[in-house]
C-alpha cells in the first residue's frame, strides 16, 4: 500500500478529529433509529429479537450514508480534491484512503455501541457476537460502494441522489448480514453469512475503488 | 463492411432511420401473432385455468427488464472504452423501455399474483430482484436528470450502470438465499409443470416482438437524441430544413 493512501488516511483522520460532531451525529443517528423500532412495533421481547439483526443492519445502512455526501464535498469545495487528483498518486489510492478513512470514523463506533442496542433488541450473546463481526466486515463494504456514489454525485448537492443510487447497492451486504445473525439464532451458523460477507468485501474491494477513481475524473472535468 | 463507419452520429441516424420501419412491422406482427396462440391456440392450464396466459406478456417483459440493462452496460462500457458519443446515446434510448418492461413485469406479475397466490405481492426472490432493478433504473435516471453538464452526465450514467451489472448477479444471487432461508414454503416456481408446447412457442414469439419492439423504440428515440445533441451541426440543419 503505497504512501499516498496513508498521507491521505491520517489527513481525513485528523480532520475529522478537529470536528468530532460528525462522527458522533453517525451514531446517534444510529442508535434513535434502532429505538424507534421498539416504539413502531411494541416492546415484545420475542418480536424484537425476531426483528433485531434487521432493524440494527438497516439503520447501520442508512448511518453511513449521513457522512458519505460529504466525503469528497469539502475537498471539492476548497480545491484540494482537484489538486489531489491532478497530482502524479494514483487516484485509486486517493479513493481508498478517504474510504478508509471514513469507515474507521464511522464504523468503529458503530461497532462499538451496537453490541448495546443488540441488548435491547433482546439478542442472546452469541448472536451480538455475530452482530459485531458481521457489521465489521460489511460495513467497509459501505463504505467502498458509498465512495463511488459520493464520486458520482459529487458537486451536485444531493445527499437524497446518493441514498436512491446506493441504496439498491447496499443490498447484499444487509441480507448477508442480518442473514448472519439470523442464522446464529436459528441454530444454523453463520459460517455460510459470513463467508458470502467476505466475499461481497473482496468483489467491493476490488471493484469499487476503480469506479469510483474514473467517478472522480469524470465528475471533474 | 467497416463498422466504425456508423460510429458516427451523421451516418447512424440514416441507418436508424431504415431500420426502424422493419423493427416495428416485425413488433406489430410478432405482437399479433403471439397474442393470438397466447389466447386462442395454447390450451388452457389445468391447475390455473385461464389466469396463466399473461405468462405471455409477463415473462417477456421480466426477460426484457433484465436483458435491456445488461445492454445498456454494454453500451456505457463501449462508451467510456472508445471514448465515443453515440454508445452513451444508445444508453439513454434504451433506459425508459427498460423501465417500462420491468414495469410491465411487476405490475401483471401483481396481477397475476392475486388470484393464484391470493396476494398482490409476495416478498418472492423473482419479485423482489425485478423491484430492486426498477429501483436501478430510477437511480440511473435521476443521476442523469441531476447533471447539467451533458458529458458529465454520459459518463457518470455509464459508470453506475458498470458498477450496478456487477452487483445484478450478486444482488440475484443473495435475494435468493434470502427468500428460500426466510420464506420455506409459500410459493415456488422451480417446480413448474412442464410447459406445452404452444405456450412455450407462443411465449417465444412475444419475446421476439419485444425486441423487435425495444429496438425500434430505441432507435426511434436514439434518433431524437442524435438530433438535439448535434443540433448546431449542418447536416442536422439541412435535414430540420427539409422537414419543416
Amino acid at each position: 500500500m503505497g504512501h499516498f493512501f496513508w498521507s491521505v488516511l491520517l489527513r481525513d483522520l485528523t480532520l475529522a478529529g478537529r470536528r468530532r460532531s460528525d462522527w458522533l451525529i453517525a451514531v446517534f443517528f444510529f442508535v434513535m433509529v434502532s429505538s424507534l423500532f421498539p416504539l413502531g412495533v411494541g416492546p415484545e421481547p420475542e418480536l424484537l429479537k425476531r426483528i433485531g439483526p434487521g432493524v440494527l443492519w438497516v439503520a447501520a445502512t442508512l448511518a453511513s450514508l449521513l457522512s458519505l455526501s460529504r466525503l469528497f464535498e469539502d475537498d471539492h469545495r476548497d480545491g484540494s480534491l482537484e489538486q489531489m487528483v491532478l497530482s502524479p498518486a494514483s487516484t485509486v489510492q486517493l479513493v481508498l484512503g478517504k474510504a478508509a478513512a471514513h469507515w474507521l470514523v464511522y464504523g468503529i463506533p458503530l461497532l462499538l455501541i451496537a453490541p448495546v442496542l443488540g441488548i435491547q433488541f433482546n439478542l442472546p450473546s452469541d448472536a451480538i457476537v455475530v452482530l459485531v463481526v458481521s457489521l465489521l466486515m460489511g460495513t467497509p463494504i459501505l463504505s467502498l460502494l458509498g465512495a463511488a456514489g459520493a464520486a458520482l454525485t459529487l458537486g451536485l448537492r444531493g445527499g437524497v441522489l446518493l441514498t436512491l443510487l446506493i441504496l439498491p447497492l447496499y443490498i447484499p451486504a444487509l441480507i448477508f448480514g442480518a442473514g448472519a445473525v439470523d442464522g446464529v439464532m436459528a441454530g444454523t451458523g453463520a459460517e455460510a453469512h459470513l463467508s458470502l460477507l467476505g466475499a461481497f468485501l473482496l468483489v467491493s474491494l476490488l471493484v469499487a475503488p476503480w469506479i469510483a477513481a474514473a467517478s472522480l475524473r469524470v465528475s471533474l472535468e | 463492411m467497416n463498422f466504425y463507419h456508423y460510429a458516427s452520429p451523421s451516418t447512424f441516424y440514416h441507418l436508424a432511420g431504415k431500420v426502424i420501419p422493419w423493427a416495428a412491422w416485425t413488433a406489430a406482427i410478432l405482437t399479433v401473432v403471439g397474442l393470438y396462440i397466447g389466447f386462442f391456440v395454447a390450451p388452457t392450464d389445468f391447475q390455473q385455468g385461464e389466469a396463466y396466459r399473461i405468462i405471455f406478456i409477463h415473462v417477456p417483459a421480466a426477460w426484457m427488464g433484465m436483458l435491456i440493462y445488461l445492454a445498456m452496460a454494454f453500451w456505457g462500457a463501449i462508451g467510456l472504452a472508445f471514448n465515443a458519443r453515440l454508445p452513451f446515446l444508445m444508453m439513454r434510448a434504451l433506459v425508459p423501455t427498460g423501465a417500462m418492461f420491468t414495469f410491465v413485469a411487476l405490475w401483471t406479475g401483481a396481477a397475476w399474483g392475486k388470484p393464484m397466490w391470493g396476494a398482490w405481492w409476495v416478498w418472492d426472490a423473482r419479485l423482489t430482484s425485478t423491484l430492486i432493478l426498477l429501483f436501478l433504473y430510477i437511480g440511473t435516471v435521476a443521476l442523469w436528470s441531476a447533471i447539467d453538464d451533458v458529458k458529465r452526465s454520459d459518463r457518470a450514467g455509464a459508470l453506475l450502470t458498470l458498477i450496478g451489472v456487477i452487483n445484478v448477479p450478486i444482488i440475484y444471487f443473495s435475494v435468493i438465499w434470502w427468500n428460500t432461508l426466510h420464506q420455506g414454503s409459500t410459493v415456488s416456481f422451480t417446480h413448474a409443470p412442464k410447459m406445452a408446447t404452444t405456450m412455450l412457442q407462443g411465449m417465444m414469439i412475444m419475446t421476439l416482438a419485444a425486441w423487435a419492439y425495444a429496438i425500434a423504440v430505441a432507435l426511434v428515440r436514439v434518433r431524437r437524441l442524435i438530433l438535439e445533441r448535434e443540433r448546431k451541426t449542418e447536416w442536422v440543419n439541412e435535414i430540420l430544413s427539409e422537414g419543416s
